[in-house]
This record gives C-alpha cells, structure tokens and sequence, in this order.
C-alpha cells in the first residue's frame, strides 16, 4: 500500500493503482480519452499527463504510471494545465466543427473536456483533415473525420468482444479507424463501441439524428431480450423509447450490453396491439374492452384452465395469471413454451449456480450443448476474461465460433459419460472448475440427468463455489420456476389435459395447433404468433411500459422502472388480468401494483429481496445415457422474441450479419 | 570553445586518429567483408578467450571503457548491459536486440559496418548478448538496407559454418542465436519499443515505458536494444583493453566513433575519428574543406535531423562529441553531420525535415499525430513567407507543446530542429514574412 | 487523404489472386522465415512474409510487385492471426505496396541532406523522362516515389529502383540511368561518380593500406 501525495495531500493507495487511480482516489479529476477502466492502458491520447515526482522534469501519462511510495503528483501546477491545453488543442485542431449536427452533442467528453480544459480559441490557421466515413455495420454509424483515433474501439472489439476486426490502418496523421476492409463488424457487441467512443465518431446508425440526451427521460430498467437481466437505462422522450443503453452493474453486464438489448426498441413502436380484438367468424376483429371480456365469460370453461407465460414476462404479471388460473378452478402453469419438461424439483438444479463475476476467475470450463455467443453472449465475454487469466475451456455440442480457443470434443451426448481422460485430468487439477449446461442439453432426454452426474465426477461443488451453471435464455424463466410455471411434462402435459380456456400471458414461441380446442385469450404486447392463434386479444405492456421484478439466470432478484405507456388502448398486464378477473366473477384480490407486489412476495419472499435468491443446494435423481447430437436452440440471434422481430434494426441485422444479405445504403 | 580538462585526464584531443586505431578498418569495402578476409582482420580471433573474462568481466570493461552509446542517446552502454537479470527467476530468456534501423537522416554509417564489416557487429552480438546472458540476438535491419541485408544474412549463415554462433559458439560452452530481421520502411522503428513490437509482427507504434524493456522486451522477456555501432565496437575493446578506448577523446566522451558527414562540404564521406576531434579539422581532414570555403558556411546540423542546427560560428572550432555539442545547444546524436553552406534555403532546409517527421509519426499519440503535420504545414507557410510575424512565436510555442508530451522521443526530434531554426534564423523568416507582404503574392514553382 | 492510395476494387483483386500460393522455393523459404522465432511467435513472420509475398507478385506480375489483400490474407492464415492486424501492418510500414507499381519503382530520396546535394535535379530529370510522382508510366515500366531518407547521406543525393541504390547523383547521370533502364540495360549500381562506396570522391583518407590488400593492421597495436 504505497503512500503518495496529490497536490499536497498525502494518501495511502492499493498496491498496483495507477497515479490517475491515485488522483481520483484522491478526489481529483483527471481528463482522459483514452484510458477506459475495462479495456488495456494505450496510454496514447496524452491528455491525462500529471507532474510527478520523482521523474524525468515532464509531464507524464498518469493512466500508465504506476503509483509508488513516495511519489509527489501535482494535477494543478502550471505544467499540467499547459500539457492538458496544448493536448487538447491538438485534438481539437482537425476535429469539425459539426457539433450541432452531431449525436455526441450534449454528452461528448471531447466537448466538456475542451470547456474545463482547453484554450479557449484556436490557433490553427490550415485546413482540416478529412477522413471518409467507414462501414461498420447496422448498428455503428460512422463520422471519422471526428475521430480523435483513442482506439477504445479497437481494443475493446479484439479484448471484449473478441473480434479482431476494427483496427487502425494508416500511420501519422493519415492513420484511421476502419473495419477490416470496411465489412460490417460481425459481432453481437459492436453497440458498445458507440458508448466508449469519446467522440461523435462512432455514433448508434438506428438512433441517428433522434434525440438530444438533454430531452431524453431516463429510466433504470432490467433487459428481457436474455436471461442475464443485463441493467440498462431506458431514454424515452413523450411516449417514445429511443435508446436502450447499458447501467454499470459489475455483478451482471459490467457496462456491457448486447446489439439486441440495446437496439430491439424500434421494435417496441412497431407491430403493436393496441387495442382488444375478439375473433369472429374466424377473423380477429377490434373489439372494446368489455366486447373482449364478454368474450373471455362466455367460455364454459369448468374450471379447465391453464396459463403459458412467454419468455419477457415479469414476475408480477406471471403471478397474477397464476392467481387467475387458481381463482377460476384451475392449475395448468407452464412457462417452458418450447416444449422443455426438464425436472424442476430442485431450482439450484437449473440455475446458473456460479455468480457472473465469479465465472471470470474459474480455472476450467466445460460448455456443454451451447452457443454462448447467441444465448448469453455477456456469459461468454466473461469466459474471455476467464481465459485471459489462464483459464482452459472444453466443449461438447455444436462447433461454433466463440471467439476463443475451444478445445471441441464433438457433438455426441454420449460423451458426458465417458469424457476424455484429459478433461478428467484438467479438472482434477481445477481449483475453480465450472459447466454451463446450454439450451441444448435441457432439450435432450438423459442428458440433464448426465450432466448433473459430472457434478461428483468433475468435482464441480466445492467450499465455497458451486460450478453447476444452467444457462437459460428467457428473461422470465427463473421468475416463471419460482412462481411455479413448470408443469411436469411440459407444454405436451398441458396440451393433453385439453384446457377449455388458455390464457397466453404473451406466449409467442408456443405450437399452438396443440391446443386447437382450447379457446385461447392472448394478452400482450406483440401482433406475433400469439397474437395470430388467439380468439381473444387483450393489449398489454412491453418491458418498457410497466415496472416489474425479473430474475436472471443465476437468480438475481432485480426491478426495472416503467419508462413509457403503453401505446393506444393497451394496459399494464397485471390490471388486464385483475378487470378481467372481475368480468370473470373471479375477482383477484389486489387493487394496486403495490398490493400485488406484497401478495407476491408473501407467496414468494425471495420475490422481495433484490440479489440472488438462495436455492440451496440439492441435486435430484434423474435419468441419464443421452445420445445424439445437441441441438441449437437459437436459430437467429437478432429474432428471438416478438418485439425484436418487430425491429428493423434487428431484421437488418439478421439479414445482413447472419444470412449475408448486402444492405444498399440510402443515399443521403 | 575551449575545455578545461581535469589535470589527471589525457589530452582533450590528441590530434587525428592513426590507421592502427580503426576499428572498422574495412569501413569502405575495398577488401571482402567474408568471414575469412575478416578473420585476416582480426574478427573472430580467438573469441572465446574473450568470452573467459566471463559475464561480469566484461560488462565490467565495457563501464570502464565509458563507450556511450552510439545510437543518439549516448547512455553509457556497459552500465546498460548490467541492467539485465544475471538469472532468470521464471524460466524467461533475456535477448539482445541489435538495433541496425539506420533512419536518421544524416546518418549512414551503420550501413557500412553492416555491408562492409559484417563479422565485427556478429561477433560483438555473441560478446554482448553472452555478458548479457541472452539467448540469442535478433538484427532489426532497416527494409530499405536490401543489400546490406543480403550480406548480412550470408554473414551470419558464415558464422554459423564457423561454429562461431549456435550450439557452443566458438567453443565456448555458450549457446547463442543471430537472427536477422528486416525492417519495411518505417522510420519509428529505430525507436527500441517500436523496434521491438515490430520483431513481434506488430506496428511500430512504441510501448508506454514503464516497464522497460530490461524488464519485458521482446516477447515479453528481458531485453536490451543497442545500436549496431555500440555493439560492433566492443570486441574490439575487449581487445585492446578500456584503456586503450579512454585514450581517445575527452573525458566522458571516450572512444572513436564513425562519423558521417554530408550536404556541403567538397567530399562529404563516412569516416572513423577521435571522437572530440573539432569540427574544423575533421571537415579539413576527410571532405576536402567547405563548399567555397569557410566564410560560406552557414550551419550545421551535427548529429542527425533530430538536433537542432548550429550557426556556422559556434560550430567551426567546437569539439565533436556529446558534450561540447550540448553545450551549443545541439547534440552528438549519431555523429550525422549535416553542412549547409550560404546557398541553402534554410527554412526549407529545416521545413523537409519537419515533413520528414510528420511522414514518420506513427500516429499513436496525440501531440505527435496532430502536431507533426501543423508544424510542417506552418513551416511550408514560412519558407515562403505566407504568414505573419506572430505565428514564428507560435509555432515555436507548438513545438514546445509537442515536446516532452509524447510517448516517445519522435515528438522531441520534430520540436527541436525547428526550435534551433526561429533561434538562430529568426530574422531570415522575418524577412521572408515581411517581403511577402511587401509585394504581390508571388506564384510557386510549380514542382 | 492526399497520400493514401487508391486501392484496387476488392472484387477484381479476388477474382485475380484469389488462389495466391506459394512457389515451391518460397513455401521453403517462408518455412525458414518462421523458424526464426520462437514457437508460438510465428506472429513475428510477418513482416518478412509480406515482403516474401511482394517479390513473387512481382515475379509473376514483371513488376517490382505489391499486396493484393487475398495475398494477405494468405499470409493470415499461415501465421493465424486475424486479417486485421496483417492489413494494419501492411499499411503502416511504406515498403509495402499497396497497389501495383511498374516494372521499376524508383525511389527518390527527398530529405534534407539529399536535397542539399541536388534531389531536385533528381526529380528533374524523372520528370523529363515522363515519370510522375506517385504514379506510373504508360508503359508501365516506372512508377515514381519520394521517400524519406534511405540512410546513404554521405552519397546524396541518391535512389533506389528495386533492389538496387544509385548514387552521388547528377541531372545527367539520373536520366542515363532511366535511359538504360528504358532500353533493357543494368546501370551501373552504386555511386555514380569516381569514388569507393563512402570514401571521399578522390580516393580514401584514411586505411589507404586497405585500398590493396586486405591490411592487418594488429602489427601496429602497442
């Protein structure tokens, strides 16, 4: 712990702290551009220099300069104000004078550093550089005559992301950021590219010329778009979600989130029921809210009713249809609409077991059945981190391209029992070891049952550290376990059972020509495929529209605010299923949001607490001997739910990134 | 500039260096630089008694013989070679890497001890990098040496025949590698991070120090990066003793040092001298004098673009050598002499070297990027005199800002012959400034 | 963006060199190139690949050859590493050419200490005979640079054209020079005047021993 001084005062500061660290750490503000917490030291865009003593009679960079006992720094002495303007003049000298068309405007750290620390006016008297714009894909919009080349992006697309494809070509004043060969960034991350630049180089294509950030309402919400619950801030303007951008929550997403929670939000204004419909002579019709209900009353229904909760739900909406289906005499709870019917009786059996933060620091991984990159691809840049600190990664399932070195030992589930002696050998040796168990595996008889039975082989559980991890991938699946929607045998179980009413709490992903006797009332957001089979349609919010409990793989309790209303005639779900209840003569016992939160809680206390709920640990006796191959359970990254799909963004991704489809740019 | 030696120390200059005290006695390539013609030179005699002096020894000489590096930045090269891990706590190799980026404009002389004395700077790598306990020594040559590079190559593979280099090199015991690799144009490279994450396939974008390269160089390993000069030289020394090398030159500026003289002199050449001989004499001796005689000397640039220049009058009698240099407020740097008689342009003069620099800049760092090339373009403005008398102050004061700002000394090296231009030549730019304003613009040859 | 080139269309340069592969000799010498450095290094091959790389588009093309980005990307998947870094090292490094160039690129120095010894007349005499900066003849037979310093200040002003410096140049030896080059001739290679490589013109000042014999000058030491 090196004792230093900072413009006179002494502190004591953590071994291995920079000198910047050193200066926050004191309380002191150190402009920077390049520097960025999360990525390596370029030390490069100068602008953090300090006078330190000892040293050479220089400024130096204090990003890079480790802090060491004794050192005098000074952040306010004449050289150091001097270095900062003449840095900053230097950036600003080829930087346009675009500021009032630019996107960056109002949160540009080049425009606030520049008023705190640069000269005032400009000395320079020749022409500007000018940079061509580059292609980096749907969701990055390029101005690089703007950039100030601090190459964030280029170290966090090869160390976070992993795609080595952004880089800076060219040498001296002539060098550029660019994609290689300017082809789109093939990577589910690029968006955050977009926060890190510090200028309005790197801006967000879909967002382009919407919004000022000083117009813009911002609220903390939780992302469904995968089971991470990555925390993401909301920034609406009227009725109007415009951009999703990542909140800091090392626990979860780091500042991190993926092109699909940061862009699926033109999907949320677009394919939206925005009023009641009701199906008459086979064709949906608008109908009014009481049409509706009557509807919904007139099934003679007998107590046979069953609920499918769809994958974006929040707890408080899965418990209200929960307590509708009870109230109304029946029991059919299923969450799992693809079909899943995985033993449920032990959560801590389909939970991700190892908290996020945790998985960085395990020594070996085995990835079984699963393709990180689309199913929780801020899992995988964990791994990468995890790696970097020497960590060895195996998997069995489909090969695909992770973005690290996997060693593959195929596609067989029949190798879960006789796994290869060097795996057995590299986990004998694993002080930290960890499985992800993916989408794939829960799909496959035996195979859940194989590889709860590595847990013993593989020495997974340890003092202190549970390495069983589940990997899901719907942002309302462990809500939906804990609330008890799992019915044993799944969706087919629940399709057998003939329900005379089906009420889909925006179930989208389900084969509903199983449940053709069923009359089916489809509250939600979305005209997607829910909407399609239903004979009743009550509109309901999105994620964005009403506040509400999620929890993430690893069984995080966490609560996002509501940033919008919902559009037209739509309602927040939980209030459709209390008026429809009472329609229904079942009326539900809460009157308000803050009721039904604590009939909830009292039903599940852990509902209450934010952080991880404790499952405990046991591990239930189930089949095993898979065979055959694992499946991929996503077959494109940028559709997997009603509200991307709605997106064009997310169409433009899928089509670009994934099925190759060359967009023309418009001409502007 | 006269000196005042300590009593006890040799004589500041000893008069001109005899034949029998060269070095590079094949500088000029009259005679074969193959491995037996060099042999009946004297390299390659009997090297493994050199290498008995054992590791410590020969640092130990190397101090004592105050040889400064000959690279530019004159750090004394035996105390560098010290710097480096006596044992490898964590398995690591340490390497020595030979820096042969000759890029400095002005400077060509390790181009000759490479094309002409190959087996020297060979056998110095095996001396230096065993005192240094490296596993083998990688030769950064620059892409542009193609020639040199050839020789260099088939020199090396002469002194693997010999058993000189490789498993037990001359006999020794010791095992040691010569690796050549060759540079592709980029003048940074000559910039020992840069050199190094080049050998490792990268750009030359120099590393933030610390760590130094002692610490993690190539690969991550401990690393010493010396000048071609530094290294061939020291066989030699062990040879002859560090007595014999101190009996040159004045006090911490020992040795002979190859000097490259060019621009307007009658001949310009590449020559070994005393290092301290005084301008005059060397110019006398070896380039036939100035270009229409002293009275028409200008100014020199006496160590390579870096330094700043020097006006004719302070320079005649001044001794050769880093510190009679620093006292003029120049430099030694490579011993890269560069004259200008009284028909030079000097704002262009300095002007191409500014374009040189922002042609050179590697464009990682702020001051250096944005600042090389506003420099330039300010200079073209002066050179023609399409500014005004304020932006002289300016751009001196932009040079300042470049200076000492950046990662590596490239910033410094634009600043400063730009810096010893507005302080020795202002009222030249002045008068461009002010007879531009005087009359109408004037149209540019056109190119 | 005056000085960054023209790269050519990426559909035409794949269609062409798409299938680029090693000669038998290179795939050899590639494999010694490699050799050099450590195992897991073979990152550091790069530069010495690329230039390998340069030498047989230009063999096959009669020219002093370039980098098509199918050629790079060649090299990528040799060294394994990502396309990116082998384009960034390609484009910082000038040696590198990044489009064609003529049967002879010839190289002029500009830098200070060669442009006090007469570069302009250099360049003079290029444009006489129809060589323009940063371009290429019609005959494709020059393509014409000005580069930084070449380190051979004590010969200036001097060129390089392909492998080979010219120097202690004149207006008049210059454009024999092209001359002999435009008809099928080798110049003479080195200085251009009657002088031993950076010995002063005249004869040598110093080691005038060595002129004759290959001198042993460790009978003179004390």
């Amino acid at each position: 712990m090196p004792k230093v001084k900072v413009d006179g005062v002494e502190l004591e500061v953590p071994a291995g702290a920079t000198v910047l660290q050193a200066c926050e750490q004191a309380g002191k503000e150190i402009p920077r551009f390049c520097y960025h917490e999360r990525l390596s030291i370029a030390g490069n865009c100068r602008m953090c220099l300090v006078e330190v003593k000892p040293g050479p009679p220089k400024p130096q960079a204090s990003c890079a300069l480790p802090a060491t006992e004794g050192q005098e720094i000074r952040t306010d002495s004449e050289m150091v104000k001097k270095a900062r303007e003449g840095v900053m003049e230097f950036l600003l000298i080829n930087h346009p004078l675009d500021c009032p068309i630019c996107d960056q405007g109002g949160e540009c750290d080049l425009q606030d550093q520049s008023v705190a620390y640069g000269r005032g006016a400009s000395r320079y008297d020749e022409n500007k550089r000018a940079v061509t714009e580059k292609n980096m894909g749907p969701i990055v919009k390029t101005v690089m005559t703007r950039c100030i080349q601090c190459t964030r992006c280029v170290r966090f697309a090869e160390e976070v992301a992993g795609v080595p494809e952004i880089g800076a070509i060219y040498r001296g004043e002539n060098m550029q950021i660019t994609t290689y060969l300017e082809h789109a960034a093939k990577s589910e991350l690029s968006g955050n590219v977009v926060d890190l630049c510090p200028v309005g180089a790197l801006t967000a294509k879909p967002y382009a010329f919407e919004a000022r950030p000083w117009e813009l309402k911002k609220t903390h919400a939780i992302d469904v778009m995968d089971a991470l619950g990555t925390n993401i801030r909301l920034d609406s303007r009227g009725r109007q979600v415009l951009r999703a951008v990542p909140r800091i929550n090392d626990d979860v997403n780091e500042e991190w989130a993926s092109d699909k929670t940061r862009h699926n939000v033109d999907g949320l204004v677009r394919k939206r029921l925005d009023k009641p419909y009701v199906r008459k002579d086979g064709k949906l019709v608008p109908a009014t809210w009481a049409e509706a209900f009557a509807a919904v009353a007139a099934v003679q229904h007998g107590g046979s009713v069953a609920a499918i909760a769809g994958d974006l739900l929040d707890c408080e909406t899965m418990f209200a249809g929960k307590a509708l289906v009870e109230k109304l005499g029946g029991s059919l709870l299923e969450g799992r609409q693809t079909g899943l019917s995985y033993d449920v009786s032990s959560l801590s059996s389909v939970v991700f077991n190892t908290p996020l933060a945790d998985l960085e620091t395990a020594d070996v991984i085995l990835l079984v059945g699963t393709n990180l990159r689309w199913e929780a691809p801020l899992v995988n840049t964990r791994i990468r981190k995890a790696i970097k600190k020497g960590a060895k990664i195996f998997a069995v399932g489909p090969e695909v391209d992770l973005t690290y070195k996997v060693e593959w030992l195929g596609n067989d589930a029949s190798l879960l029992a006789k796994l290869p002696e060097a795996v057995l050998e590299a986990f004998k040796g694993a002080a930290r070891p960890a499985m992800i168990v993916g989408g794939g595996v829960l799909a496959k008889d035996g195979a859940h049952g194989d590889t709860l039975a590595l847990v013993e082989t593989l020495g997974l559980v340890k003092d202190g550290w549970n390495g069983y991890n589940v990997l899901h991938f719907a942002a309302a699946r462990m809500g939906g376990l804990m609330l008890g929607y799992a019915t044993k045998g799944g969706i087919k179980a629940v399709a057998q059972a003939a329900p005379k009413l089906l009420i889909s709490l925006g179930a989208d992903e389900v084969d509903y020509a199983a449940f053709e006797n069923s009359f089916k009332l489809y509250v939600g957001h979305h005209g997607d495929k829910g909407a399609h089979a239903a004979d009743v349609i009550l509109p309901g919010a999105s994620y964005a529209e009403k506040a509400g409990t999620y929890v993430n793989l690893e069984g995080r309790v966490q609560f996002g605010e509501k940033a919008v209303f919902a559009p037209g005639d739509a309602r927040e779900d939980w209030s459709i299923l209390r008026a429809l209840s009472e329609a229904l003569g079942a009326k539900l016992p809460f009157d308000s949001f803050e009721q039904l939160r604590a009939e909830m809680v009292k039903a599940v206390p852990a509902l209450g607490v934010e952080g991880l709920a404790d499952y405990g640990w046991s591990v239930p006796s189930l089949p095993t001997g898979a065979t055959g191959e694992f499946g991929s359970p996503i077959k494109d990254f940028y559709l997997t739910n009603a509200i991307c799909r709605a997106s064009p963004t997310m169409q433009q991704c899928s089509a670009e990134l994934i099925h190759g489809v060359e967009y023309a740019e418009a001409a502007e | 500039m006269t000196d005042a030696p300590a009593p006890a120390a040799p004589p500041p200059f000893v008069g001109p260096l005899t034949d029998k005290d060269r070095i590079f006695t094949n500088v000029h390539g009259f005679q074969d630089w193959g491995v037996d013609a060099a042999m009946k030179r004297g390299d390659w005699d009997n090297t493994k008694k050199l290498m008995e002096i054992g590791q410590d020894g020969i640092i130990d000489i190397m101090k004592a013989s105050n040889l400064r590096g000959r690279g530019g930045a004159g750090f004394p090269t035996g105390l560098k070679w010290s710097f480096m891990p006596k044992e490898s706590k964590d398995g690591r190799p340490s390497f020595l890497v030979i820096n042969a980026d000759e890029s400095e404009p002005g400077s060509c002389k390790d181009r000759e001890i490479i094309r002409h004395d190959p087996h020297k700077l060979i056998e110095g790598a095996l001396i230096a990098g065993f005192a240094m306990r490296a596993r083998a020594a990688y030769i950064y040559i620059r892409g542009e040496f193609i020639y040199e590079a050839k020789v260099l190559f088939a020199a090396v593979e002469q002194a693997y025949e010999k058993g000189f280099i490789g498993k037990n090199a001359c006999g020794s015991g010791y095992d040691f590698d010569v690796f050549v690799h060759r540079g592709a144009g980029a003048y940074i490279c000559g910039e020992e991070t840069a050199q190094i994450e080049s050998i490792e396939g990268k750009k030359g974008q120099p590393r933030l120090k610390p760590p130094f390269p002692a610490g993690a160089g190539l690969y991550g390993c401990p690393t010493t990066v010396n000048n071609v000069e530094s290294i061939a030289v020291s066989p030699t020394i062990l040879r002859r003793g560090a007595a014999w090398f101190n009996g040159f030159g004045r006090e911490n500026n020992r040795g002979t040092k190859l000097f490259q003289i060019s621009g307007h002199v009658n001949k310009p050449c590449v020559v070994e001298e005393s290092m301290s001989i005084p301008f005059r004499e060397l110019i006398e001796r070896h380039c036939g004098g100035i270009r229409g005689g002293w009275d028409n000397l200008l100014a020199v640039i006496p160590g390579g673009s870096s330094v700043p220049l020097v006006p004719a009058k302070e320079i005649m009698d001044a001794p050769m050598d880093f510190d009679g240099l620093r006292a003029l407020g120049s430099g030694l740097g490579t011993a890269a002499v560069i004259v200008m008689d009284k028909s030079t342009d000097i704002v262009r003069a300095i002007s191409r070297l500014s374009y040189f620099y922002k042609h050179e800049s590697c464009g990682q760092c702020t001051p250096c990027r944005e600042g090389t090339g506003w420099m330039w373009r300010v200079m073209e403005r002066l050179r023609t005199g399409d500014a005004d008398q304020s932006e002289i102050d300016m751009l001196f004061q932009v040079t300042k800002q470049v200076e000492g700002h950046t990662i590596c000394a490239l910033g410094d090296a634009a600043a400063w012959p730009i810096q010893g231009l507005i302080r020795h030549f202002r009222p030249e730019i002045e008068r461009r400034i002010n007879e531009n304003k005087g009359s109408a613009p004037v149209m540019e040859a056109a190119e | 963006m005056a000085d960054a080139v023209h790269i050519p269309d990426e559909a035409e340069t794949r269609a062409r060199w798409g299938a680029f592969e090693w000669t038998a000799d290179n795939a050899e010498q590639a494999k010694k190139v490699i050799a050099r450095y450590p195992a897991g290094r073979q990152q550091s091959a790069v530069m010495p690949l690329l230039d390998l790389a340069q030498r047989q588009v230009g063999a096959e093309t009669q020219t002093n050859g370039w980098l098509p980005v199918p050629v790079m990307e060649y090299i990528g998947r040799q060294l394994d590493m990502p396309y990116m870094r082998v384009y960034e090292v390609a484009t910082f490094y000038t040696m590198y050419n990044l489009a064609p160039v003529g049967r002879y690129h010839v190289q002029v120095c500009g830098t200070t200490p060669c442009m006090l010894r007469g570069s302009d007349d250099v360049f003079s005499a290029c444009k006489n005979k129809g060589l323009v900066k940063g371009g290429t003849t019609p005959d494709g037979l020059f393509t014409l640079t000005e580069v930084e310093c070449l380190g051979a200040c004590a010969n200036a002003p001097m060129v390089q054209i392909n492998d080979d410096n010219f120097e202690d140049l004149t207006y008049d030896s210059m454009s024999a020079i092209l001359e002999t080059l435009a008809t099928g001739g080798q110049p003479k290679i080195g200085p251009q005047i009657d002088r031993q490589t950076s010995a002063p013109e005249g004869g040598p000042t110093t080691l005038k021993d060595m002129v004759t014999e290959n001198h042993d000058y460790r009978g003179d030491w004390a």
